[in-house]
């Protein structure tokens, strides 16, 4: 077996990222995620790629787009307000079928917020990460090697569907440190050919135009539909969750991220007393696993969703249960840590309640 | 039930509590363990002290925040004063007395009080209390193989730094007998 080593998320991440061929990346500081672009400013260089501190995180973002034109595996990373600063360039990078990945380490929102752990940027993620009729692929890791697989992956996905995919983590799970065994470094040879990238064509093709400015309605609308229908092969095959213990589990609890390992504990603990819960766990936040949620239905008398925010998955949760089951929440906001104990006691008083 | 166990380093920042708390992840690492160690990294370390949570466990683990730890290191009184009423019920509680005073009156939990820092100073290993401190955990929880110890060292300090690495053995020797 490979070794595991002890890394932090935000280093696992970026380490992840070198190993899956990315040679570009563009940044600007920002805590809780500085340590990942620390990490490529050292390695960057000495395996012949390019880390570049842009000036602020709206360049940072369009280098990003200018090296997924030209066919790099390309990354950029930043906490929840570099997010925002971002937003354009990734709405421009959807608008022009740009492959890249992009790392959201959340801190507590709405402004500046605090710096501390948080899952507030739920609905920007998966409704409004720009303007425009798009979405893009997130994945939502909850541990440093989930962590690790969910980047490694992300280059795939992003390249297949010519996409740009966010891994949403949190300030937890960026600082924490747990064992991670990495992957192996790709060979640049299986990476798939990127006709489409403008790459100089030497007067042996026609030249390739990478762009996302349309004056023509109805031309811009038939990409649109086309990319819609490129949004629904992902929902068919790009859909993740894990289940934990919810065969016979009377309350479901829906968590992801650092949550969800909360959640978990809470689950032991409340089956420790007998109360059969469970705890479905989206590792895709879009596409949402909504075949997950229905594999649940039977037992399911009603759902919980425990989030470090105000309540934005209890939506997502809500359409795939359609009105079948309540569905009701447990948070904390502000950068604050939900307790197991705290989600425990909630999980009582639905059970008492239901038990009725 | 599975065995866990969470613990709690705290003190100023540079001496070392960030260090300790790796020491002990390491150890549960090479042991193949489940391991989790997570830094304070909000507006308490602006104000100068640093903490972190290390938990060891069989079993996955939850929150890697550790709210009720079973041991704290301490290495300074705010820090001791700060986490002492948070231990279990039958934890422990290491302190280096050469910066806390007080000791509190717990009498649920044990208290081991040494003054790891003269101890460290008198031995010419300065800056070394934070080792001393975890030879004196490992004597009053052995929480992972003796051997193991040295291994987790040799995993925290660069292998260029072989005088390094006997110093750290010594204040773990120092700190067991202590």
């Amino acid at each position: 077996m490979t070794e595991k080593v002890l890394m932090k998320g935000n280093e696992a991440m970026a380490e992840s990222a070198l190993r899956a061929g990315c040679r570009f990346f563009f940044g600007y500081p920002i805590t809780p995620q500085t340590e990942l672009a620390a990490y490529m400013s050292k390695r960057m260089p000495l395996i012949g790629g390019t880390y570049l501190q842009a000036e602020s995180e709206v360049s940072a973002i369009n280098m990003v787009y200018g090296a997924a034109a030209a066919g790099a595996r390309v990354m950029t990373s930043s906490s929840s307000p570099g997010i925002s600063l971002k937003s354009e360039g990734i709405s421009y990078m959807a608008g022009s079928d740009l492959p890249g990945v992009i790392i959201n380490v959340q801190r507590g929102g709405p402004g500046l917020g605090s710096i501390q752990p948080s899952q507030s940027d739920y609905w920007q993620a998966t409704r409004a990460t720009g303007h425009g009729d798009f979405q893009i692929v997130v994945y939502a890791p909850s541990t440093v090697q989930e962590m690790c697989d969910c980047v490694y992956s992300a280059f795939d996905t992003a390249d297949k569907y010519r996409i740009p995919v966010m891994i949403l983590a949190d300030g937890m799970l960026g600082q924490m440190m747990e064992p991670v065994v990495l992957p192996d470094k790709i060979d640049f040879c299986d990476l798939p050919d990127k006709p489409w990238a403008t790459t100089g064509h030497g007067h042996k093709r026609s030249h390739n135009i990478v762009n996302s400015l349309y004056l023509t309605a109805e031309e811009l609308e038939d990409l649109n539909i086309e990319r819609y229908k490129r949004y629904e092969l992902i929902k068919q095959n790009e859909q993740k969750a894990e289940q934990f213990l919810t065969e016979d589990a009377d309350i479901v609890l829906v968590a992801f991220g650092a949550s969800a390992r909360i959640a978990r504990s809470a689950v032991v603990a409340a089956r420790g007393e007998g109360i059969k819960a469970g705890l479905l766990r989206p590792i895709t936040l879009w596409p949402f696993p909504v075949d997950a949620v229905k594999d649940t239905f039977d037992s399911a008398k009603i759902y919980l969703t425990v989030e470090m925010n105000m309540g934005q998955m209890v939506d997502d949760v809500k359409l795939a249960v359609n009105g079948k089951r309540p569905v009701e929440f447990y948070g904390r906001t502000g950068g604050v840590i939900p307790t197991p104990a705290e989600t425990l006691e909630k999980i009582r008083e639905i059970n008492e309640r239901i038990g009725e | 039930m599975s065995k866990e166990i969470q613990a709690v380093f705290a003190g100023f920042g540079g001496q070392g509590t960030l260090f300790a708390g790796k020491l002990m992840a390491y150890a549960g690492l090479i042991e193949s363990r489940e391991v989790s160690w997570f830094p304070s990294y909000g507006p308490e370390m602006r104000g100068g002290t640093a903490n972190c949570s290390v938990t060891i466990s069989d079993s996955p683990i939850g929150s890697p925040l550790v709210a009720t730890p079973d041991v704290v290191v301490a290495m300074n009184q705010p820090s001791f004063d700060r986490f002492v009423d948070a231990v279990k019920p039958g934890g422990v509680v290491v302190a280096d007395t050469s910066m806390v005073n007080d000791l509190g009156n717990r009498d649920d939990i044990t208290v081991v009080g040494i003054p790891a820092t003269k101890i460290a100073e008198e031995a010419s290993l300065k800056g070394l209390a934070n080792i001393v401190l975890m030879g004196r955990l490992y004597a009053a929880v052995p929480y992972c193989k003796p051997e193991t110890i040295d291994k987790a060292l040799a995993k925290c300090i660069p292998s260029k730094k072989v005088a390094m690495l006997e110093k750290n053995k010594q204040a773990i020797k120092l700190g067991m007998e202590a």
